[in-house]
């Protein structure tokens, strides 16, 4: 039997690598297992000549599509939206555009403004400090004074605007509507060993440079030199319990594939809004028939995702097309609440710089606006490097139908239940992406876009991964309390997505990995009393 | 497919017949259509994981065509094409797909996109700063962040 740890992390992705750094310095012995293995950049994409093709297979964003050994299925044939993800070390921020907003401190008070869904037990100023620790050690570029959006201080300058930022300044000017530079963690200058940002342009599936922060390449060297221990290619497949319901420990498929126990003093897991709850499920005992963690009914429900509609098209000028980092700008001109728009609460947008050619050609051609034959080559021309796009991204408000289960049939290579997800886009996203359609159709005519097409939703935007493990005072209603501890087993934290109480309206990396340090600070102030 | 991973001959000729209806060489760009015989190469060759939905595409389309597809007169043609892109569904779109990613990564296409014919990695792109006295309106307009309380 393998000797106990004090602390067994699973998951190295965004929270999971942060909670480790975090909690190093206490010098405690701490464990990270992760099902995935270390990334080698030279083998991503964009140094290959297909690096367009990958994105379709090996390199898509669906785990369904992917198939790796380290990806898990997921049946999300119930869901308009698909489960996006990567699992390796950096887990999804080796796959994410870096864009990097904060939900603002509006967020955290849902009931209270606007009269839906819950409060947070935490308020943004609870989180403030910890947003900018991570700021610092994801290494942020932006441009501070952003009037509609929360204070921050990025240590680098914001991006290029490019020629795509230009059009939609200009449009979004005539318009008098919000615009600003999107915070990103994307290098703009030599930062903390990494390079700097040489417009590689293919962002999302990982980044060549390093410029593109992954917790891979920022909080998990830092872990590993303060002595955290990261095992790779071990699959958790549950969480074990003793006679006094705390956690003892996880069963584990090694690199090999064997089975094996870890003993643990306290366990965190950092698995994301999916991973986490069918880890909880998964884990059901006699003591826990229902799943671990869920004497409130609640693990794998209340399921959020940021709906995307997305409208885009193609202006005469030439936009910066994949020759730089997807995104550019973000507005909060739509963010907060403003009933007379038939919808409560708001959405963010986020715009698109353009893409490759074969991404053009391909979805050119499936929306219709790109033909066979004769006229192909003309019409191409026209769109192929002359695209612009403006997503809004709503926010999702809980809904306990919106869930994640375990699937009765599909498994993993390990024999693992698989998720499975159920979710409807509700009345109030249906009219907030309605009206983020027109208001993007707005700013594109203004630009003089043409050939006007609608993703909605972004079929494969279920980048976000929210709300199934919810935070909360009450035990009754949340499944871990005002830091992350468990109301039912008192040595077991969640410092995922899946604690998110609300969505707010905006990419929650940033937040979640604040979260994540928040929740460490927490578990390091009560080390003496941890599990009273 | 046969056994060492390669589509039959048939599979190859509607491939390819199918590939030059969708984009066809151009004279005016000074481009080849996608039936050109490098391109078909590089088609079969990366395959792969869409072999598959590819074969599967294939059968279709000659189930379509009642024969092989290049022996149809050209009216046919374009009646089973039209066919197979509308009702093709995940498997034409795969076949499509194919046809289009190796299309355009072609040196030939891309010079005549005006792009140069190389991976992003290592050299990237420049990419303008841009007037960022753009934003000046937006500050003056200034706003505030919606209260908590």
């Amino acid at each position: 039997m393998k000797d106990p740890v004090d602390v067994l992390i699973i998951g190295a992705g965004a929270s999971g690598a942060a909670v480790a750094w975090s909690l190093a310095e206490t010098k405690m012995h701490i464990l990270c297992l992760e099902q995935g293995g270390w990334m080698n950049p030279a083998e991503y994409p964009s140094t290959g000549r297909d690096w367009e093709a990958k994105f379709y297979g090996e390199w898509s964003s669906s785990p369904n599509v992917r198939g790796r050994p380290e990806d898990y299925p997921i049946n999300d044939d119930n869901s308009p939206i698909k489960v996006v993800n990567y699992n390796a070390v950096g887990g999804s921020t080796v796959m994410y555009t870096a864009h990097w907003p904060r939900l603002h401190p509006s967020d955290f008070k849902v009931k209270t403004l606007d009269g839906v869904a819950d409060d947070w037990p935490i308020d943004y100023d609870a989180l403030t400090p910890f947003f900018e620790e991570n700021d610092r050690m994801m290494g942020t570029s932006g441009l501070s004074g952003d009037p509609l959006s929360p204070l921050t201080h990025p240590p680098m300058p914001q991006q290029p605007l490019g020629l795509s930022g230009a059009i939609i300044g200009k449009a979004m000017n005539k318009l008098g509507w919000h615009w600003w530079p999107s915070d990103t963690t994307v290098a703009t200058m030599d930062y903390e060993g990494r390079a700097r940002c040489i417009n590689l342009g293919h962002c999302t599936p990982a980044c060549a440079q390093g410029a593109k922060s992954s917790t891979d390449i920022t909080y998990w060297p830092h872990a590993i030199r303060a002595g955290v221990e990261l095992r790779t290619h071990c699959r958790v497949r549950e969480i074990t319990t003793d006679e006094n319901g705390m956690a003892s420990g996880v069963v584990y498929y090694d690199k090999d594939g064997v089975e094996q126990f870890q003993p643990a003093h306290v366990v965190i897991i950092a698995c994301n809004g999916v991973g986490t709850p069918r880890l909880l499920l998964n884990s059901a005992s006699g003591r826990f028939p229902n799943g671990l963690a869920n004497s409130s009914g609640l693990v794998g429900k209340n399921l959020m995702f940021h709906p995307y509609a997305q409208i885009y098209g193609f202006v005469k000028e030439p936009t910066d097309s994949n020759r730089a980092p997807p995104t550019c700008l973000w507005s909060k001109e739509f963010y907060d609440t403003d009933l007379s728009r038939g919808f409560v609460r708001g959405y963010g947008i986020q715009f698109g710089r353009g893409a490759g050619p074969v991404f053009e050609a391909v979805a050119s051609e499936q929306k219709g606006i790109l033909p066979w034959g004769a006229d192909h080559h003309r019409v191409f021309r026209k769109l192929n490097g002359h695209r612009l796009a403006v997503s809004a991204i709503c926010e999702d408000l809980p809904e306990e139908h919106n869930r994640v289960t375990l699937d009765p049939v599909l498994k993993d290579g390990h024999g693992i239940p698989a998720p499975k997800i159920d979710y409807t886009i509700s009345e109030n996203s249906r009219k907030m992406m309605e009206h983020g359609l027109a208001r993007g159709r707005e700013v594109l005519e203004t630009a003089g876009a043409t050939d006007i097409c609608i993703n909605n939703p972004i079929p494969w935007g279920g980048w976000h991964l929210l709300g199934t493990a919810r935070m909360g005072t009450d035990p009754e209603r949340s499944v871990v309390n005002e830091w992350g501890r468990s109301h039912d087993v008192k040595n077991l934290f969640i410092v995922d997505g899946s604690i998110f109480v609300t969505s707010g309206g905006v990419n929650p990396t940033s937040t979640i990995q604040a979260l994540a340090l928040y929740i460490a600070d927490q578990m390091k102030q009560r080390l003496a009393n941890l599990f009273d | 497919m046969t056994a060492d991973n390669q589509l039959t001959r048939r599979q190859r000729d509607d491939l390819r017949v199918v590939a030059g209806m969708i984009i066809s060489a151009s004279d005016e760009y000074k481009v080849p259509g996608a039936d050109d015989a490098a391109i078909q190469a590089d088609i079969q060759a990366t395959l792969g994981r869409d072999s598959k939905l590819v074969v599967a595409a294939l059968e279709h389309l000659a189930r379509l065509a009642g024969g092989p597809l290049a022996e149809l007169d050209a009216g046919r043609r374009d009646a089973v094409a039209q066919e197979f892109r509308k009702h093709g569904g995940v498997a034409a779109a795969t076949l499509v797909r194919v046809v289009l990613q190796c299309y355009y990564r072609d040196d030939r296409v891309l010079r005549s996109l005006g792009l140069e014919p190389r991976a992003p990695f290592p050299k990237g792109h420049v990419l303008p700063d841009g007037d960022w006295s753009l934003l000046d309106p937006v500050k003056a307009r200034a706003g505030t962040l919606r209260r908590a309380t």
